[in-house]
């Protein structure tokens, strides 16, 4: 019962700095409050469509700021996506830096664009390993007989 | 002849003279002996003198003198030398004595001489005590008249007799012929004579009171002499030739209640002055004297005195008097008053059910008219039929309610209430003035609210009816946002309400109520007023909104009876308003709750879950798409999802009673879809409802949203409870324009 509670405590402390350092936000503790019995994966699922999306994107993105003559349209759609789905699942940073980096579009602001791609591609980055470390405490705990604790 | 030793007289010639001689001196000798005989007599007559020494002195030179011209008589014929010897001795001793006498006298006559003037002092002096004398005598007969007339005087409270009675004396110690009084008319302009001593009746002569005379006398306290031809005096015709007596004016001041301080006497800068004429007999040469003056002018003052004691009681018994009076009327009204509510109590009774059947037969019937097949037009008409009638309805209802709130008869009735179908209605009941106000209404409950509760479910209803009914009246446009929640104790003390206490324990919890509008909102100042009985608050937004104003004096009735508290809070004019009231409810007994725990799960909360509600979710966006797919799973739907606005024409049928279409997408696709949804769907009940997922915030885009035809417009980020909660109302009342 002690390695449980032990993870159960550490999972926690973790998933609070998440919050505290503003990498996540309230609307993942919505996703969470959607997992039930019905649905258990349901956090881990958006989590992944998140990555894969945000990867396909960024890639995208990398093309096109590679280009020679810009469409700026294309990047603001795209970001525009990212933006989307990084707030659905509350990847507060990500979210943030698309927004500025709409900014840089709208002022067709090449050198902008090429620094916020980078800027959102370090917190994505970052972003990922925070969930995917947070995915596997949830899995030690579960593989040690705990319940994963609603924050 | 021979020469002898014998003196030869001078005989021959001049014996005539010295005949003459001879008798001179036998006849002074007389005188000389005779003075001092004389003296002497009188003297030991008086008792007192001083100078018997220089008398003696003087009359021992007075009898020398006398001897010698005695002896001098012997001396005409031949007399021997004897007789010479003794001449010459008297004569000796005669001028040693007389020049004695001589220095004597000059000692003596200054003294005589100042005793003669002493004497003369002395006479004046006494002539001047003798004056004195004469005055004292008659000031103190002065006073003792004076303290007789006041006691007449003071001896009355009577107005008329006092005057009376200081002219009648005044008349009698003075011995006057004629004495009078003018009073000041009310006006204030004239003055009128008000009493006289010899005529029984006076005529009411008037003088205007800025004559020069009047004003001397009245500046002055002192009597003053007055011209016996001025208006005032002119109080008999003349008699004959002959001069008319002296004339002699006084004021009397008029003190009034006000003029009276404790312990102050009233200063005399009072205006009103009486005027006292006194007029000495015609014809009898006498004058005023100084004494007599100041009698006038001492009686002056006590008459003051006299009249202004007589004027309070005169004012007490006026009050008195008045009170009495008052006393009957007020008797009289409360007695028709109670007769008066008798019979209005009496009339509400039978009016109560008798006006209240058709309103309900009405407002029931258009309510169901609205629900059948009509024309825009005919569903206009229709929705200001029911607004108006219910306005009626609310009108009749408060001012019944209203009166037996005042009796204190109202009593509530309590029961058992669902507390979120208490909620749904109301907001049904507004729904039509919301709705042609283009108001935006959500309602918010909270999540521990109990479902049911033990109160006066009619009477809650009202009351939130009228603060409801309140916010949408007051709100050209905008929102109204509803929140309920079971206030917890932290919340349940407000600093605007001190002396509300409520206690919460096992049986009862504290039911919170906040209604939020966007309208015009109310200056601070008039807060306060809100709750009386019909204080409109005058804005021109109001002015075409109806109402008696009783509105929120019932509420406030209504949430005193539940022990609990409203108020009203607003930043200001133009910044909305917030209404917010607390009541106590019941909490069900335990049975009930039992019985309903089963239909709780399906109907609480509006609902918990909407199993089987088809819903289409259209986002482009695959994150969001899964996480609302997720969020509706989660609430028992039935979702599909697609990607594009293509794909849902295809797909979207009359089975889905939903969609969630997320606008999030550049350009127009949300609008169109929006259009060929309504193209598709002509009747209203076989086209699902479209609502907007949306991060943008700006009214713009709302009003297109409206515009298009969308049912609802949900902000982005959506939780669980949001989304809960839209769809509860959603499918409520079919129209959902949240908060923006």
């Amino acid at each position: 019962m002690d390695t449980v509670t032990q993870l159960q405590r550490q999972l926690v402390d973790y998933t609070n700095s998440l919050f505290l350092e503003g990498f996540l936000n309230e609307q993942f503790n919505q996703l969470q409050q959607l997992q039930d019995e019905s649905n258990p994966d349901f956090v881990v699922e958006v989590v992944s469509l998140f990555f894969q999306d945000s990867e396909r994107l960024l890639n995208e993105l990398a093309k096109i700021l590679e280009q020679k003559n810009i469409d700026f349209k294309k990047v603001d759609a795209h970001v525009h996506q990212l933006k989307g789905s990084s707030s659905s699942i509350g990847a507060q940073r990500v979210q943030r830096v698309c927004i500025a980096f709409r900014n840089s579009c709208e002022e067709k602001n090449i050198e902008g664009c090429q620094k916020c791609l980078q800027h959102v591609k370090y917190e994505y980055t970052h972003v990922k390993n925070k969930l995917e470390t947070l995915f596997k405490l949830e899995q030690q705990v579960l593989a040690a007989g705990g319940t994963i604790p609603m924050y | 002849m021979e020469s002898c030793n014998c003196i030869e007289p001078q005989w021959p010639a001049d014996e005539l003279l010295m005949k003459y001689q001879y008798i001179s001196d036998f006849f002074i000798a007389l005188a000389y002996f005779s003075i001092p005989l004389e003296l002497i007599y009188f003297v030991k007559k008086s008792a007192v003198f001083p100078y018997r020494w220089v008398l003696v002195q003087f009359g021992a030179f007075i009898v020398l003198c006398g001897a010698t011209h005695l002896i001098n008589l012997w001396t005409f014929s031949m007399h021997s030398r004897t007789v010479a010897v003794v001449m010459t001795t008297s004569k000796v001793l005669t001028a040693v004595v007389s020049c004695a006498t001589a220095l004597m006298l000059v000692h003596i006559i200054p003294d005589l001489l100042s005793v003669k003037t002493r004497e003369l002092f002395l006479k004046n002096k006494a002539a001047e005590l003798d004056r004195e004398m004469g005055l004292i005598r008659t000031q103190e007969e002065t006073g003792r008249h004076v303290r007789m007339l006041t006691h007449e005087i003071r001896s009355t409270l009577d107005r008329h007799t006092i005057l009376k009675t200081t002219l009648i004396e005044l008349g009698r110690t003075l011995a006057l012929e004629e004495c009078a009084l003018w009073m000041p008319t009310r006006t204030g302009l004239e003055l009128q004579l008000s009493y006289t001593l010899r005529q029984q009746n006076p005529v009411g002569y008037t003088v205007p009171i800025q004559l020069p005379v009047i004003n001397q006398v009245f500046s002055s306290n002192r009597a003053m002499k007055i011209s016996p031809n001025c208006p005032v005096a002119r109080l008999r015709p003349l008699q004959g030739k002959y001069m008319p007596g002296e004339v002699v004016a006084v004021r009397v001041p008029l003190l009034h209640l006000s003029n009276f301080q404790i312990n102050d006497w009233p200063e005399l800068s009072t205006k009103r002055y009486a005027l006292m004429v006194l007029m000495l007999p015609s014809d009898s040469a006498r004058q005023w004297h100084v004494h007599e003056l100041e009698l006038v002018e001492v009686v002056a003052d006590q008459v003051a005195v006299a009249l202004s004691h007589a004027a309070i009681l005169e004012e007490s018994m006026r009050a008195r008097d008045l009170l009495m009076e008052q006393n009957i009327a007020l008797d009289l009204a409360r007695r028709e008053a109670e007769t008066a509510i008798r019979a209005r109590n009496d009339f509400l009774a039978v009016m109560n059910h008798e006006m209240r059947t058709p309103m309900h037969a009405i407002i029931a019937l258009s309510s169901l008219l609205q629900e059948t097949e009509l024309t825009p037009e005919q569903r206009l008409m229709v929705e200001t039929i029911l607004k108006s009638s219910n306005l009626l309805a609310t009108l009749v209802n408060d001012v019944l309610d209203l009166s037996r709130l005042e009796d204190g008869s109202l009593q509530l009735e309590l029961g058992t209430c669902n507390l979120h179908a208490v909620f749904r209605e109301v907001l049904n009941l507004i729904k039509p003035i919301a709705s042609v106000k283009k108001l935006m209404i959500t309602l918010n409950l909270a999540p521990d609210l109990p479902e049911y509760a033990v109160g006066d479910e009619k009477r809650l209803m009202q009351t939130l009816l009228n603060v409801v009914g309140n916010a949408v009246k007051f709100s050209k446009e905008g929102s109204v946002s509803i929140t309920a929640f079971v206030a917890k104790s932290e919340s349940l003390r407000d600093s605007r309400a001190p002396d509300f206490f409520p206690v919460p324990s096992e049986n009862h919890f504290y039911l919170r109520v906040q209604v939020k509008d966007s309208g015009a909102g109310i200056n601070p100042q008039d807060v306060p007023k809100l709750f009386t009985k019909f204080a409109q608050n005058q804005t021109l937004a109001t002015r075409n909104s109806g109402g008696s104003g009783l509105g929120l004096a019932i509420c406030k009735r209504f949430v005193n009876l539940m022990e609990g508290h409203i108020w009203l809070e607003s930043e200001g004019l133009g910044k909305g308003c917030t209404a917010i009231f607390i009541v106590k409810l019941g909490i069900p007994e335990h049975s009930n709750e039992s019985k309903l725990a089963f239909g709780q799960k399906m109907s609480g909360h509006g609902q918990t879950n909407f199993p089987g509600l088809r819903v289409l979710v259209m986002d482009d966006n695959s994150v969001s798409r899964s996480v609302t797919k997720g969020l509706l799973v989660h609430l028992g739907c039935d979702v599909m999802t697609v990607s594009s606005s293509e794909e849902c024409l295809r797909v979207i049928s009359q089975e889905h009673q939903v969609i969630f279409m997320d606008v999030c997408m550049l350009g127009i696709d949300g609008y169109d879809v929006a259009v060929h949804i309504h193209e598709k769907f002509t009747r209203r009940h076989e086209r699902p409802l479209i609502v907007a997922l949306t991060g943008n915030t700006d009214k713009v885009t709302k009003e297109n949203f409206m515009k298009v035809g969308m049912d609802g417009v949900i902000l982005k980020p959506v939780s669980l409870e949001k989304m809960r909660s839209v769809l509860s109302d959603l499918l409520e009342h079919r129209i959902l324009f949240e908060a923006m």
